[in-house]
């Protein structure tokens, strides 16, 4: 008797969630976006970096930069009179916490923007959130097209960054090589774990091939590798008179420095990512003169604006400042430009219409106008290494 | 003439893995425990050395000495606040240990630097300058690191079978009881092992951050798998065999990237340590034990 | 009839959390902040389960569950993505390819022991997650985008599949056999019990719902790239399971379901919550290596028969 009416009970259960599970397709939640009421006194931005994992050093940079123009811009008064707050989540420089952390900014902490992770493939990760949520997202250094565009070519409403994109940098550095150098056979020893160089190298090799160049060898590095000495003897051996080295400066340093001491003297070249001082400390700068690089701007720039920010960035920190705290402080500029110019209630769904329109707004890493694809048309300085310093050597418009 | 490059590519490489591999042998071989923190205390000893040069001026000789003092406390005080009491523990709680003692080694790092997770810069401080030997570019470094490797190496096999503390080591390694019953202080034995493989550790990070400049909180990780890997490679608990198997391992590794399958490299470790637990457990200098029920 | 009892009955309280969840989800009561951490557990009651078979009722020490994880999201990510196959389809053919990797991995690995198979299965870990970095199909190192195909319905389903799964093939004789085998392998060998083959079977078991977490994992997260695989993941699992304590399945769940929750809120401390992780892994492992629960499991606490099967 007991069982028959325990079969009862489990039926009735079965068909009530079969009709519940029904019903869940239909709810689907949507969000209207997150706002900022009129009564309240701060302006909540979210930060969602990578301060542990693989690219910690990154994210912690932008954090910092950030962290820098928030309390500038809340020293003078905030925005309309409210304060921003930051509020930074770790993603463990993965792109399921880098979801989980899009999540919690959108959902829990109401930001009105979030400021992305610092790489392209941990920023894709969260554009759909994004997407979801009404709220946009602003990546400092995700250089690869496709957080912004997707493979079938549509544009990412809430997707937005504050650097140039990669194909930009690679083609600068190639007529540079083909022209200014006159390369004529190259090598490219690229990073094979980051969107960033593998987009560079593509490029660059488009535009050497286009200009009547030779790639006489290809090559990649593994990111938080040491030795580099068996491919460098490699790629030595197929005398290049150039060599293309787009990645980082935590790798790159080590690479210059054991290219020179392999007896490989030519011209080498990278992009952005090779701006630090450790870059120097790590290399020495003997090894890297005769080297140049494609950059967003220059620390030892004399303009008065960026000397400024390497002054208070100095007196906060005790370091200078590289390219990513430049354009982690940038990205909080992109956006309070962006949330004053939209309207008298901030709303997420206001920001990102202002940020699709800025125009001509200067910022550290250069004055900028984002275009329909929301990546930002702004012009590359070429800089060269002499005795450990950056020196300006072209500008280069798009 | 590329070839003969890249056996001194290889052999450099080698040499570090190999003064790593030597504290995870001895470990292993006298408390069955794989250290997962040994990287981690390789790295201390390298930013230990790096404070030392850069923050009190110490001639990177005297660092190096420095940092293998410390290391070798640190590694004492890892055996007695964590192993010691895992010792008839499983296995598995006496590793997972380990993994929590190495993560939080390094996470404390990061939580206390200013620079969190950034890497620094070793400061030059032994001029590097290149031999040409025939069209093969040696440098000063890599001959300072295989002289120092072997000198340790020499300096430990003479410990362990010429000094009464060694005898210990290896009467523990073979049965503790017994050895006990003998009445040998097995405590301080295994510390004593602890300290003696820490403070190689430490000296393999100082010359680690001379030879390859970038030192970070996480860079314990890699080298610590492949020495362990070199260690099983070249015979696990025996001396000799830590040291062949780091020199094999950084060749291998050298002529994988050599061969263009750079992008391999850190899978051609996990490889050989599969072929070898296959085909050769005991390793090339190891015997075979048959196990008696 | 009384295990058909027992069985009704949990079956009930499965069916009343499953509709009250969802429930609480249609109506929009519980956000998708919510919902993500309750999927994000699922998944590692899936892993913290499948590792469990392996290590805490078969013996044999394995650390290198996120390769399998890995080979499950990536194949079903193909399925879906490149291939155009339904959600369902996917989520079977991922499970079993990660199945047949654990045959190749555990066949050869096996015949080893203790430390050693350890260190070979984190080997072949590692080596399957630069296999997936170096294939540019799946989108090498920059990852692979997946559809969002994950919901409650999918995630409960796959944990009660897995939990009955494991559960009844460790109460049936096969279970029994494995169990024989983590208390003393020569002894049981010599008893007659196929060691090798109820090795390679548990291992396969292991490996078939860690590619089933991995297939719910890949469409939960928009995006998956091989460094999520690494050994940190796996030692992640492992975490859990041994906190849980080994052998026991309960164990598993529950350590599964309150490291979500303390990696979820630790997620706003981003500085110390690594520290804080190491550090109560430390002590728990100083003060009670047997983990939680030890090798009981929570129907001993339950009188549900009065002939329990006593767990040594």
């Amino acid at each position: 008797m007991k069982q028959r009416k325990l079969k009862k009970l489990a039926s009735i259960f079965l068909a009530s969630s079969v009709l519940v599970g029904a019903l869940a397709g239909c709810g689907t939640s949507t969000s209207g976006g997150n706002s900022v009421s009129d009564d309240s006194d701060t302006i909540k931005i979210g930060a969602n970096l990578e301060l542990s994992g693989n690219v910690a050093s990154y994210g912690s940079s932008i954090g910092d930069g950030a962290t820098l123009a928030v309390e500038e811009i809340n020293a003078k008064g905030g925005i309309n009179g409210k304060k921003i707050e930051l509020i930074k989540v770790d993603n463990k420089s993965e792109n399921s916490e880098a979801t989980s952390a899009a999540i919690r900014l959108a959902e829990k902490e109401k930001v009105v923007a979030m400021i992305g992770p610092a790489t392209s493939g941990n920023t894709v990760a969260t554009v759909s959130i994004a997407e979801k949520y009404k709220v946009p997202v602003v990546t400092a250094s995700g250089t690869a097209p496709n957080v912004t565009e997707n493979k079938d070519g549509k544009i990412n409403d809430y997707a937005f960054r504050t650097c140039f994109i990669d194909p930009f940098q690679g083609t600068v550095a190639a007529n540079f090589a083909t022209g200014e150098l006159g390369a004529k056979n190259v090598a490219i020893y690229a990073d094979n774990a980051s969107d960033y160089a593998k987009g560079l190298a593509a490029s660059f090799k488009e535009t050497i091939l286009a200009n009547g160049g030779k790639v006489v060898a290809e090559e990649a590095y593994v990111a938080k590798d040491v030795d580099f000495k068996a491919t460098l003897t490699k790629i030595k051996s197929a005398n290049p008179d150039f060599v293309f080295i787009p990645g980082y400066y935590e790798e790159v340093g080590l690479i210059v420095k054991q290219a020179r001491e392999l007896g490989i003297t030519v011209p080498l070249m990278g992009a952005d990512g090779w701006d630090s001082p450790t870059l120097v400390d790590l290399a020495g700068g003997d090894a890297l003169n005769n080297t140049y690089i494609t950059n967003h701007y220059s620390s030892e720039d004399p303009d008065a604006t960026i000397q400024e920010f390497v002054k208070a960035f100095k007196a906060k920190y005790n370091e200078a400042p590289n390219a990513f705290h430049a354009l982690g402080y940038d990205t909080v500029y992109f956006l309070k430009d962006a949330i004053e110019r939209s309207g008298d209630t901030i709303t997420s769904v206001g920001i990102k219409n202002a940020l699709a329109e800025t125009k001509d707004l200067s910022l550290i890493t250069g004055t900028f106008t984002v275009d329909k694809k929301h990546n930002p048309v702004k012009s590359a300085t070429v800089l060269e290494f002499k005795n450990g310093s950056q020196v300006f050597n072209s500008k280069v418009n798009p | 003439m590329e070839w003969i490059q890249q056996l001194v590519n290889g052999i450099s490489l080698g040499s570090i893995y190999a003064l790593i591999a030597l504290g995870y042998t001895m470990v292993y071989g006298i408390i069955k425990l794989i250290n997962f923190a040994h990287g981690d205390v390789f790295m201390l000893g390298a930013f230990i050395g790096f404070y030392a040069i850069v923050r009190w001026d110490m001639h990177f000789i005297l660092a190096l000495l420095l940092a293998m003092v410390l290391c070798a406390v640190i590694g004492v005080i890892i055996e007695r606040v964590a192993y010691k009491r895992l010792r008839n523990a499983t296995r598995i709680a006496a590793l997972i240990t380990a993994i929590g003692v190495s993560l939080l080694i390094e996470y404390t790092v990061i939580f206390f630097r200013v620079r969190g997770a950034s890497p620094e810069a070793y400061p030059e401080v032994l001029k590097n300058k290149t031999i040409d030997i025939l069209g093969v570019q040696i440098s000063t470094q890599s001959i300072f690191i295989l002289t120092v490797s072997i000198v340790l190496m020499v300096l430990l096999q003479f410990i362990v079978h010429q000094t009464k503390i060694g005898k210990a080591m290896r009467a523990v390694s073979h049965d503790a009881d017994a050895a006990r019953l003998m009445g040998i202080n097995v405590d301080n034995t295994i510390s004593a092992t602890f300290a003696i493989g820490s403070a190689l550790a430490g000296a393999a990070g100082v010359i680690f951050g001379i030879y390859y400049t970038r030192i970070d909180p996480l860079m314990g990780i890699l080298p610590g798998l492949k020495a362990f890997v070199a260690a099983v490679l070249g015979g696990i608990g025996i001396i000799p065999g830590a040291m062949v198997g780091g020199l094999v391992l950084g060749v291998v590794e050298t002529v994988v990237s050599a061969l263009g399958y750079s992008l391999w490299r850190d899978a051609a470790a996990f490889v050989i340590l599969i072929f070898i637990l296959i085909l050769r457990p005991a390793g090339i200098f190891g015997k075979n034990t048959r196990e008696k029920v | 009839m009384k295990k058909s009892k027992v069985f009704w009955g949990y079956a009930v309280i499965a069916l009343v959390l499953y509709v009250v969840v969802q429930v609480l989800i249609s109506t929009g009561a519980l956000n998708l902040y919510y919902q993500n951490m309750l999927i994000t557990m699922c998944i590692n009651i899936m892993l913290a389960v499948s590792l469990h078979i392996v290590i805490g009722i078969t013996g044999q020490f394995s650390i290198g569950h996120a390769g399998f994880l890995a080979v499950g999201a990536y194949i079903s990510g193909i399925f879906t993505m490149n291939l155009g196959m339904p959600f369902p389809i996917a989520i079977l053919a991922g499970s079993a390819v990660a199945m047949l990797a654990g045959l190749l991995v555990g066949i050869p690995t096996l015949r080893l022991k203790g430390d050693y198979l350890a260190i070979a299965t984190l080997g072949f870990a590692e080596i399957i997650r630069i296999i997936f970095l170096n294939i540019d199909y799946v989108g090498g190192a920059a990852g692979m985008l997946v559809d969002y195909q994950t919901n409650w319905t999918y995630a409960f389903v796959g944990v009660a599949i897995t939990i009955l799964v494991i559960s009844n093939f460790t109460n049936s004789r096969h279970g029994r056999a494995c169990i024989s085998i983590r208390e003393d392998e020569i002894a049981a060998d010599s008893m007659g019990i196929n060691t090798t083959y109820y090795k390679v079977v548990a291992f396969a078991i292991g490996s078939f719902f860690a590619g089933l977490a991995g297939a719910i994992y890949a469409h939960n997260f928009y995006f998956i790239q091989p460094t999520t695989f690494g050994f940190l993941k796996s030692f992640d699992i492992l975490i859990i399971v041994v906190l849980g304590g080994l052998g026991s399945l309960s164990g598993s769940v529950i350590a599964a379901i309150f490291l979500t929750i303390v990696s979820t809120y630790l997620q706003g401390f981003p500085e110390t919550r690594m520290i804080i992780y190491s550090l109560v892994l430390i002590l728990v492992m100083l003060y009670r290596p047997t983990g939680l629960m030890g090798t009981k499991e929570m129907t001993d606490l339950f009188k549900f028969s009065k002939k329990g099967v006593t767990k040594a």
